[in-house]
């Protein structure tokens, strides 16, 4: 079995090896995917249409807009599914104790968690908000606002970080980014523009068509970051208790 | 030399190639040959890791810096700055930024794969956690992630559904209309041989014969079956 499955592993990497040799250098200028007058576009443009300095939060936001929404919404879907897939699925089953240490939640780690929680949850808003200038944006300050939650959970346990952030709340604040994203869509739909246009948006806001997007972009990536953060706080709650969701790892 | 030139093609100018295509291999050599379930999951994400490392890998430009606007090309930099404090009256009008030119567009690396790995990676984290929850409730159900272990678990666990009241009846149904044809066969027979004495010999005879084909040679078709009348 494994020798059979060894051989279309080595034939597969044949022919990419074999294939690779046609592939642009490594740092060509003049490659392909650099070359596409697309992402020149996006070079090139996005001060001018957005104001935003990071390129990459503005083709992720504005001009890619519509998939974004839609990776946000398969977060989303996943935290669901594994919430429909284990919750109730240990009822009556006896938890296992084998490896198991009853032990009083250690000082130095509560103490150090307590003192780095805030810290990683202002640096979370920072990267949430100051995604347009520097690297960053919804993804990574949902990801850090869900891991301080998880350090609770570890440094603790999961009861401590659930009454910081219970699943329900978390279910709620998931959704409300998913409208949160759809909301501006709309918005800039029913002002006159397409869906996610959010140039439409200088109608009701006292700013430029730029900066209208400009800040849409933040509204956005907020909602991005609500959704992220809660599933994945939603993930490490299930999967460590097995959807008990009281005493974790 | 032509040996030469191909390892400088390949593993000098073209590393990223060969790193990611390792990766990829070992993801979906784990992905194919090992059984336990987590195991391959481990697989998938080296597997996604060597698909991020290429696109981001193809983004890089030389002597590019990251995408993101240096002051000079900054619409919020010292240009823009200059332009509003000259026109502070009618900014709004006057600040007029012009697109890079093809020259300063070399200078930034491609933002376009970074965009599209910067989701990845999340939805590859959720996707994960979905599939180790898969694995958990599977754990849940039979007890074990091992891929050999779970099939001879669920052959077994087919073996005793097919063992449930509805498909008893069901093969139980079956097996009395065989018989009767096989002892109308049985009579028809005997009433050629017109010898009636014979008739309860050739009717366990008909059975004996009917019972292979009926019972698909597994031990609980025995238990099954209807006990012969005495």
């Amino acid at each position: 079995m494994k020798l059979l499955s060894l051989i279309p592993v080595i034939a597969i990497g044949v022919l990419l090896l074999w294939a690779g040799q046609d592939f642009p250098k490594w740092g060509d200028v003049e490659s392909p995917a650099s070359k596409s007058p697309v992402s020149s576009h996006f070079i090139a443009n996005t001060g001018v249409d957005t104001e935003v300095p990071n390129m990459v939060t503005a083709v992720l936001a504005d001009y890619r807009g519509f998939d974004t929404m839609f990776e946000t919404v398969v977060v989303f879907i996943a935290g669901m599914a594994v919430i429909a897939i284990l919750r109730g699925s240990s009822i009556g089953r006896p938890r296992r104790k084998d490896h198991e240490v009853e032990a009083e939640p250690d000082l130095i780690v509560t103490n150090t968690v307590r003192l780095i929680v805030p810290v990683i949850q202002i640096f979370a808003f920072y990267v949430l908000a100051h995604g347009h200038v520097s690297p960053g944006g919804g993804f990574q300050g949902g990801v850090l606002m869900g891991a301080s939650f998880i350090l609770i959970a570890l440094s603790w346990d999961l009861e401590k970080a659930m009454s910081r952030f219970p699943i329900e709340r978390c279910l709620v604040v998931a959704a409300m980014g998913i409208v949160l994203y759809g909301g501006i869509g709309l918005l800039s739909m029913m002002l006159g523009g397409e869906f996610l246009d959010y140039a439409e948006l200088e109608k009701i806001l006292p700013v430029s068509r730029e900066m209208a997007r400009y800040h849409a972009m933040l509204g956005v990536e907020i909602g991005v970051g609500f959704t992220v953060a809660a599933i994945m706080f939603v993930l490490y709650a299930n999967l460590a208790s097995e959807g008990r969701l009281k005493e974790g790892l | 030399m032509e040996g030469g030139s191909l390892v400088s093609e390949l593993f000098i100018e073209r590393l990223n190639y060969c790193i990611y295509v390792i990766l990829l291999l070992i993801g979906l050599w784990a992905m194919l040959a090992k059984r336990n379930l987590v195991k391959k999951l481990i697989g998938m994400s080296i597997f996604q890791t060597a698909i991020i490392l290429f696109y981001v890998s193809i983004a890089v430009k030389k002597d590019a810096t990251i995408p993101i606007y240096l002051a000079e090309h900054d619409p919020h930099g010292s240009h823009a700055k200059v332009a509003t404090e000259e026109n502070a009256t009618e900014n709004q009008v006057a600040y007029n930024p012009v697109e890079l030119k093809p020259e300063t567009v070399k200078g930034y690396a491609n933002p376009l794969p970074h965009v599209l790995m910067l989701t990845a990676i999340v939805v590859g984290v959720a996707t994960l956690g979905l599939a180790l929850a898969l694995t958990q409730r599977i754990y849940q159900g039979y007890g074990t992630i091992e891929e050999d272990e779970l099939l001879d678990k669920l052959d077994r666990a087919d073996e005793r559904a097919s063992q449930s009241p509805i498909i008893k009846e069901k093969r139980n149904a079956q097996r009395r209309k065989s018989t009767q044809r096989a002892k109308a066969k049985a009579a028809a027979g005997s009433v050629t041989k017109s010898n009636m004495a014979a008739k309860p010999s050739a009717v366990t005879k008909g059975k004996k014969k009917a019972q292979p084909k009926k019972s698909p040679s597994k031990t609980s078709a025995t238990k099954a079956k209807p006990k012969p009348k005495s």
